[in-house]
């Protein structure tokens, strides 16, 4: 593989924990993603943007195992993970949250996160039969990690409550602490800010942050919101057509006149459209509460 | 005096037979009410315990196989084990199917085991069914033979509810259930989504041969109309609703109302003119249904809800009745 991908190490030069190479996915004739190529760092925040049906969920359903690819290469921690099913992915550290959120609807909160440890005793019928002191052993230590999650997302007061009653931004928190459950390797985020009011969109990007700082996270988000991303990531990734466009740093990406081409879907006639627009819509300057996309006219979205 | 001891004798039958019900529904309540499992083939399961037990029991026979003469708990035991085999091929390739075709693979799959029964006579007897299957304690005089066969399945129904409120409770429930409301997330989390779901289904139909079983010895008789969708399948099915999906204690509160009123308004009916007699079977099916209707429209969720681990009790101030 040619992968003259410029790791662009902000500090040294780390480690690729994924390499994804010459991965493509078809459903029937369509190429949804088209020999896409790229690395992620250990310990690095990575944006993935793009357009819509630039193929960004469709990787992560690979490389989360949802999926299986039609050919190519995912290397997790140097070997090929390509075509294993998502719960093997999950138990070798890669764990991914879903755009939409997917909680378990007539579970408490609290039981939504300590359903995700792996190691549990108490799965095991037989165990819960015959060693029970066992099982309620591991499960108070389930329970007390969950409640500590919990807390650092603000969900503490709801703990009891089932997840279906929650909100569409507590539900997202929710998916964030489905990954804190563990000792993940690899967080991918799924448009984690989309239907997340501003407030609590801020709050989100800290709690990311933190993760990332201090307990060394590693995460790849996908996300529309260009003000996200430039906040979080220190190297963008551009999908559009299933395919690499470019990747580096937010500033230079969001300035590539490439890139500004596939958002406002130009394409045909060469050139940039006149007007090169700032790409991303930075926040509406007042009002305009919600980021569900369709804000501005030169919305990510409206591709 | 006499009419007294027949009531005392009708309702330990009553009883026993809502007891027998309840092992069933508590088998469904493993698979539907735990982990979503849409299995509409409890039927296949009921007979193919009620016969393996039947063989193994019996005297030597020519009319049908087996005939080892075996103890009835020895005949609980395969029963349990039969229908777990059966339901491991079953699920092998069935258990991916989404919930409406699982429940038309399952409903299928149910008629050919019926079908197969009535017709192989040179195992089964075919439709004339087995019958001389020993019942236990019935070398006890009148009323106590009954009575201990009441006590056996009583006690049956306690340990499986032990057993099974247990393991609902258990991270085993939880992941169960976790399956139930989004399989993509159970994934997600590392769930191994396909030998769980497996697994509570061989639980499942394991505990419905049991019944199947219990059925056989109590009646002391079994033939393949007794494996017919809607006394075997359906009414399970009612109980389970009715009592409340994923509660255990709903699944036999479930199965003792629905059986009391299927088998009173028999006594009813029986009693009709011969010209009406038979149309009023039909008004059974449609009582239950009623039944079915007044009780959800009421208690949406069945009876009993689904409990769920709460760190504070909640306020006694808590909404009933409506949903959520």
């Amino acid at each position: 593989m040619d992968t003259s991908v410029t790791p662009t190490p902000s500090s040294g030069a780390p480690a690729p924990i994924l390499a994804v190479e010459g991965l493509t996915r078809r459903f029937g004739g369509l190429t949804a993603v088209n020999r896409c190529s790229f690395r992620i760092e250990v310990g690095r925040i990575t944006g993935i943007i793009g357009p819509n049906g630039a193929g960004k969920t469709t990787i992560f359903n690979m490389v989360a195992g949802a999926l299986p690819p039609s050919s190519g290469r995912i290397l997790f921690d140097g070997t090929d993970v390509a075509g294993l099913p998502t719960h093997t992915m999950f138990h070798r550290g890669i764990v991914r949250t879903f755009q939409i959120p997917h909680e378990f609807g007539r579970l408490t909160v609290l039981e939504n996160l300590m359903v995700v440890p792996a190691v549990q005793p108490g799965e095991r019928l037989w165990r819960v039969w015959t060693s029970p002191a066992r099982v309620r052993r591991r499960e108070r230590e389930v329970r007390e990690r969950a409640e500590e999650t919990l807390r650092f997302l603000t969900l503490w007061e709801v703990r009891d409550e089932l997840a279906v009653n929650l909100s569409g931004g507590q539900k997202k928190l929710l998916e964030l602490g489905r990954a804190m459950m563990t000792e993940p390797r690899l967080v991918l985020l799924d448009e984690p800010g989309a239907g997340v009011n501003p407030t609590l969109l801020l709050k989100l990007r800290d709690m990311i942050r933190h993760l990332n700082r201090r307990l060394g996270y590693t995460f790849v988000i996908i996300e529309h919101d260009m003000d996200l991303i430039a906040s979080l990531c220190e190297h963008v990734i551009v999908l559009a057509e299933g395919s690499v466009l470019t990747e580096g740093p937010m500033d230079a990406v969001r300035r590539d006149p490439r890139v500004i081409d596939a958002y406002l879907g130009g394409g045909e006639e060469g050139g940039a459209p006149p007007p090169p627009a700032p790409l991303p819509p930075l926040p509406p300057p007042a009002g305009r509460g919600t980021r569900r996309g369709s804000g501005g006219g030169a919305s990510p979205d409206g591709g | 005096m006499e009419q007294i001891y027949g009531i005392f004798l009708y309702t330990v039958f009553l009883l026993t037979m809502g007891g027998i019900y309840a092992v069933l529904t508590l088998g469904l309540n493993i698979q539907w009410g735990f982990t979503g499992l849409f299995n509409a083939g409890v039927a296949g399961f009921f007979a193919i315990g009620a016969y393996t037990s039947a063989m193994l029991t019996t005297a030597a026979s020519h009319r049908h196989l087996g005939g080892l003469g075996l103890p009835a708990g020895a005949g609980m035991a395969a029963a349990m084990v039969a229908s777990a085999l059966i339901a491991w091929g079953v699920a092998r390739i069935c258990i991916r199917l989404r919930s409406d075709y699982l429940a038309i693979a399952t409903l299928g799959l149910a008629e050919i085991f019926r079908l197969v029964l009535k017709n192989e006579n040179w195992a089964t007897n075919g439709a004339r069914g087995i019958s001389l299957i020993p019942k236990p304690f019935e070398h006890l005089p009148e009323p106590w033979n009954q009575v201990a066969m009441l006590l056996l399945v009583f006690a049956i129904v306690l340990v499986l509810y032990g057993l099974l409120e247990r393991a609902q409770r258990a991270p085993w429930g939880r992941v169960m259930s976790a399956i139930r409301e989004n399989e993509a997330a159970a994934r997600a989390a590392g769930k191994d989504v396909e030998r769980l779901r497996i697994e509570a289904f061989i639980l499942g139909a394991a505990v419905m041969g049991l019944g199947g079983a219990l059925m056989a010895h109590h009646i002391k008789f079994i033939d393949p109309n007794m494996a017919e969708p809607v006394s075997a399948t359906f009414l399970v099915w009612v109980m389970l609703v009715i009592g409340g999906s994923a509660n255990n204690r709903g699944a036999i509160l479930g199965a003792v109302l629905v059986w009391t009123i299927w088998s009173t308004t028999e006594i009813i009916t029986t009693r009709l003119p011969a010209e009406w007699a038979l149309k009023a079977a039909y008004l059974r099916i449609f009582l239950v249904g009623l039944a079915l209707q007044f009780i959800l429209q009421r208690y949406p969720g069945g009876i009993f809800r689904e409990r769920r681990l709460r760190t504070v009790a909640p306020p006694s101030s808590q909404k009933g009745g409506s949903h959520p």
